[in-house]
């Protein structure tokens, strides 16, 4: 048997994803089910004068209806599992999250009641005959000025601010400001992004009264931690009488993880119907009420020195929260972002402030990147700014900088264990062909098009967390993996694992790690996941942690069943434990020819007729718990080269070479899907993704795929890729993480490829979506004679 | 979607019997917007007529100098006519940039006019090569035929069966493209032949599809993409939305003017 690690295996999922065998939440169904439609606030802000439901709850078919007032004192409201300490000291504003609306509705989209029926298009006509009578409000959209508002969204944040957070030395910072030799500043907008993952979200629950539990089929990134904030802080149920089901579920992208309203909602109606009800979200729901990503506003500056060396960075963000505190909405800007500002670079000073606010917006978490895209385009896009202001190129500012050094401790808390930023900036200037840039730029004038090259070093900190430094920070979970290897007596094995898999290829990968520990063939192990029913525990999939963290706690159990096969191998072979070596699948006395293969070790374990029964137990089954002890920090090396159409202001993304340390690779083309998905949404960002709300009235204006821009092949160029392997120096597996990096690096490369390609014109920035418009717009002000400062 | 009563026609003549004193019926001719306007629960009609099942209604045929293509011709049937391609190939190149796949595997030229929408690519080419509308009552020109967004001559129970282009000496249509949609934001196609030089944008104007008589003129002098290219239309006319200001759709009409001038 051959190293399975390394290997481009197939995946073994797609079979059934690509056949159609697949079995989504939406392909669950039970004898008796009813099915669910949630009347939605048609307004941003609004006090809810009364409901009235006598006409639809007549309608045909309807089961129930349940509004607020049926919930109100029954039930908790959504937690938000990540406390923030304001600068003073303060708790950060926790305002109640209801699971449908009470008094008052605080964005387009929020629940206002639950309706219940024989089918869904019942459901949904009665939703019709609901009257609600409203008291319209004025609205709080803007991120930049909700502070300043003369409406609160939460009477406990009259000024709509959630807390005031701050991470460095503000000392430093200045007096290295004082002494710069220049300050290149920025205004930042990152746009607010819909994470529209391929299958809506979608639910079904139900109440068995033989044995009074719950069964909650969800979309979900994280079925544990969802079954325990739904019993623990919001429904009181025992956690035990609760099952979580995620089935195969149809990306995620951070929308996943969360608890929602919709899915608490069904399970606690699912015994007061005593049905099976099941809600799947259509696409505009979607839209409306799935939690947003990103939506910051930032001023940052960077003090250099005459040698374009960074003296330090100041970065002032305005962090849109939306209506209520989703999840994990609170550590997204502050944990995950402030902590990554040092970047690639030896800045000896970050000073950062963090102010999140409230809005009549949709929830706003983590998605794909997670805080890390946020932090590394404000320093990106720096760089780059800062190399023209000094005359220097984007690759020569990056290099002067670069941390050359491990482990390295930067001045905003984190420690890189592991890296090497040369080697890799060595090897994407080779690919991307820098060296023949100029002659396609004098190539792309000739046919009247604007050339501009963009780079961006990332960093960012994955394998989502040592425990106890997320604890002192705030975090109200643990952030572990647990992981069961159980051997079969045919020496086939199932490996349980708290990682959840929607698209990422864990009963693959997974299979690999599995197969190179114990010797046996991929096929003959599979790997389940997404069932409390079923796995120990877990904490879910988000953060690039699945094999840090998760492919860890497999290794872990992996080598208790090697520890316990080498016992009972050494009383098969008449040996001392201690002389029994185990590679490729089998047990040998070292030094000898006298061997026992793995699966007839697995055999004497569940037949233990000739097994040393007094001090060992029968069976070959083990769980293991791995907590990290220090976050993993993939990076890398974007570069890129967009053309832009002076005439439309078109720009078209010509060029892309990728360079990741990930650390070891398991599967070489899993990993490139990872990163083209991951540089395809980072695009998206940058050119096309829009989620945009009317500033007065906080309605949703991109609401649909008519008007919010996905990206699309044609919108991409090829990629090219290539990996630098500086391994993981604290996990078993040396593995650092590949989920999110594309995302997190390809927005600010190629900005600032938009940025240098209209230099050429007089347009000094740009902000996200660089839209055809948005670039003419800048072309047509840059060519106004007022335009020059 | 609500609910409503499915009646299959075989034939123009079966269609227009169908449709009479329901109360409010509309021909279904592909439904690639009907049905998404009913799935959103944003149109009610009581009755739909399919008119997929009506074969006379589809093919595409040369008669004189005219290219002649059924009400009930696909998208993707007009982008791959050989015909087409040797006759009048700007129509099939605009048919290409129609949609995405499936939209133009459903998708009819008889449908995308009679919905009249103002970004749609086809009322472009229509009105700008001169084309008839034959209905089961008459014959209706392209001059005619548009009155404003979604508004058309057509009456009501009058049913489009085949559009008559008169076959251009050149001609071509050039489209940008709105990102998310892939409707035009703007399109203009342009043409020269018998009946002079005509060019029409879509996607651009308020009113909906629309001649720009300046250009045309200014091509019947000179036919070179610098004659229109300096040519500006009037920016209060225009639509502005999320995807582009009124400024910026003016400003692409010239431009995607002189570059279908340039094209053909």
């Amino acid at each position: 048997m051959s190293n399975a690690i390394g290997q481009r295996l197939e995946r073994k999922e797609d079979y059934r994803f690509l056949t159609g065998a697949g079995q989504y939440t939406d392909d669950v169904n039970f004898p008796n089910q009813s099915y669910a439609y949630f009347l939605r606030s048609p307004h941003a802000h609004a006090v809810i004068k009364s409901i009235d439901h006598t006409k639809a709850s007549a309608a045909p078919g309807v089961v129930r209806i349940f509004t607020g007032k049926d919930i109100d004192g029954k039930m908790g409201g959504l937690p938000c599992g990540w406390l923030i300490t304001d600068v003073n000291g303060q708790p950060m504003k926790e305002p109640p999250h209801p699971v449908l609306a009470i008094g008052k509705v605080r964005f387009v989209g929020d629940q206002v009641a639950l309706v219940i029926a024989e089918t869904y298009s019942q459901a949904k006509d009665a939703a019709e005959l609901i009257e609600v009578d409203y008291d319209v409000l004025p609205a709080v959209v803007d991120t930049g000025s909700a502070s300043a508002s003369k409406t609160a969204v939460h009477d406990i944040a009259p000024d709509n601010v959630c807390y005031v957070w701050a991470l460095g030395d503000k000392a430093a910072v200045d007096a290295a400001f004082a002494k710069a030799h220049k300050v290149t500043r920025l205004h930042i907008e990152n746009n607010r992004l819909i994470p529209n993952a391929m299958e809506t979200r979608g639910a079904n629950a139900h109440y068995s009264r033989a044995d009074e539990s719950y069964t909650l089929y969800v979309s979900s990134q994280n079925p544990h931690v969802e079954r325990l904030l739904m019993t623990a802080f919001v429904l009181g149920l025992p956690e035990h009488k609760v099952r979580v089901i995620a089935p195969d579920v149809g990306g995620g992208f951070g929308s996943k993880i969360y608890l929602y309203g919709e899915e608490t909602a069904l399970v606690w109606a699912s015994k007061m119907v005593n049905r099976p009800i099941k809600w799947t979200c259509e696409r505009t729901e979607a839209f409306l009420s799935d939690a947003h990503g990103r939506d910051h506003v930032t001023e940052a500056e960077l003090a250099l020195d005459k040698d374009g060396n960074f003296l330090a960075l100041r970065v002032d963000t305005t962090a849109n929260m939306g209506a209520y505190l989703s999840t994990f909405a609170s550590c997204i800007p502050t944990i995950l972002y402030a902590t990554l500002l040092a970047g690639q670079y030896k800045t000896p000073a970050i000073h950062c402030t963090v102010k999140a606010v409230f809005t009549n917006t949709a929830p706003v978490d983590a998605y794909r990147g997670a805080g890390r895209p946020e932090a590394t385009y404000v320093v990106e896009r720096l760089a780059s700014a800062a190399a023209r202001d000094m005359g220097l190129s984007q690759e020569e500012i990056r290099r002067r900088n670069f941390i050359t050094t491990f482990p390295y401790a930067t001045p905003v808390a984190l420690t890189y264990d592991t890296g090497d930023y040369i080697s890799i900036m060595n090897k994407a200037t080779k690919l991307a062909d820098v060296a023949g840039y100029e002659a396609r730029k004098k190539a792309s004038a000739a046919k009247g098009k604007l050339r501009g090259i963009g780079y961006a070093s990332y960093i960012e900190a994955c394998g989502l967390a040592p425990s106890n430094i997320a604890g002192a920070l705030g975090a109200r979970a643990g952030l572990f993996e647990a992981g069961e290897v159980r051997v079969h007596p045919t020496g086939k094995v199932t490996v349980f694992t708290g990682s959840h898999s929607h698209g990422q290829g864990h009963e693959t990968t997974f299979a690999q790690v599995v197969s190179s520990k114990l010797g046996i063939p991929v096929e003959d192990i599979d790997i389940v996941h997404g069932d409390t029913g079923r796995v120990p525990f877990g904490m879910g999939t988000y953060g690039s942690r699945s094999l840090a963290v998760g492919g860890s706690a497999i290794v872990k159990a992996a080598d208790k069943i090697i520890a316990k096969g080498k016992k009972i191998a050494a009383h098969l072979l008449e040996a001392a434990d201690t002389d029994i070596e185990f590679t490729n699948g089998e047990f040998k006395v070292a030094g000898t020819d006298k061997k026992k293969t793995f699966a007839e070790v697995a055999l004497t374990a569940y037949v233990p007729h000739n097994y040393p029964l007094d001090k060992l137990e029968p069976g070959l089954n083990e769980n293991a718990f791995y907590d990290p002890t220090n976050f993993t920090y993939p990076a890398g090396t974007y570069i890129t080269e967009v053309e832009i159409d002076s005439e439309t202001g078109e720009v078209k993304v010509d060029k892309f070479t990728a360079v990741d340390d990930f650390g070891n690779i398991i599967n070489p083309m899993i990993v490139e899907g990872q990163v083209h998905g991951g540089i395809t949404q980072g695009i998206g960002q940058a050119l096309l993704e829009n989620a945009v709300y009317d500033k007065e009235t906080g309605q949703l204006l991109s609401a649909t795929y008519m008007d919010y821009a996905m990206p699309r092949a044609d919108n991409l160029p090829n990629y090219v890729l290539d990996t630098t392997c500086t391994p993981c120096t604290h996990n078993p597996l040396g593995v650092k993480g590949c989920g999110e990096a594309g995302a997190i690096g390809a927005p600010a490369a190629i900005m600032n490829a938009v940025v240098d390609a209209l230099a050429a014109v007089g347009v000094k920035d740009m902000q996200m979506p660089a839209s055809s418009h948005r670039v003419w717009e800048a072309m047509q002000r840059a060519k106004m004679p007022a335009a020059a400062e | 979607m609500y609910t409503f009563n499915y009646h299959k026609a075989t034939s123009a003549s079966s269609a227009t019997a169908l449709i009479g004193g329901k109360a409010d019926a509309k021909f279904l001719a592909g439904g690639q917007s009907l049905i998404a306007t009913m799935k959103l629960r944003l149109a009610e009609p009581s009755d739909l007529i399919d008119l997929a099942g009506a074969a006379e209604l589809k093919g595409i045929k040369l008669e004189g100098d005219k290219l002649v293509i059924g009400a009930m011709t696909t998208h993707a049937d007009v982008a791959v006519d050989a015909l087409v391609k040797s006759k009048f190939p700007a129509l099939g190149a605009l048919a290409e940039l129609i949609g995405d796949r499936q939209v133009r595997n459903r998708g009819t030229i008889g449908g995308s006019l009679a919905n009249n929408d103002p970004a749609a690519d086809w009322p472009a080419a229509v009105l700008g090569s001169g084309a008839a509308i034959v209905t089961n009552k008459r014959s209706i020109s392209a001059d005619d035929f548009f009155r404003g967004m979604y508004e058309t001559a057509l009456q009501e129970g009058e049913l489009i069966t085949a559009v008559q282009f008169p076959i251009a000496k050149r001609a071509a249509y050039m489209k940008f493209k709105q990102p998310a949609s892939r409707f035009a934001i703007v399109g203009v196609f342009v043409s020269q032949g018998a009946g002079g030089v005509r060019l029409a944008v879509t996607g651009a104007a308020q009113s909906g599809v629309m001649r720009v008589k300046a250009m045309e003129d200014a091509l019947a002098k000179s036919w070179s993409a610098d004659a229109v290219k300096g040519i500006k239309v009037d920016a209060s006319d225009m639509n502005a939305d999320l995807h582009a200001s009124a400024a910026y759709r003016a400003h692409l009409v010239s431009v995607m003017a002189s570059r279908a001038v340039a094209a053909s």
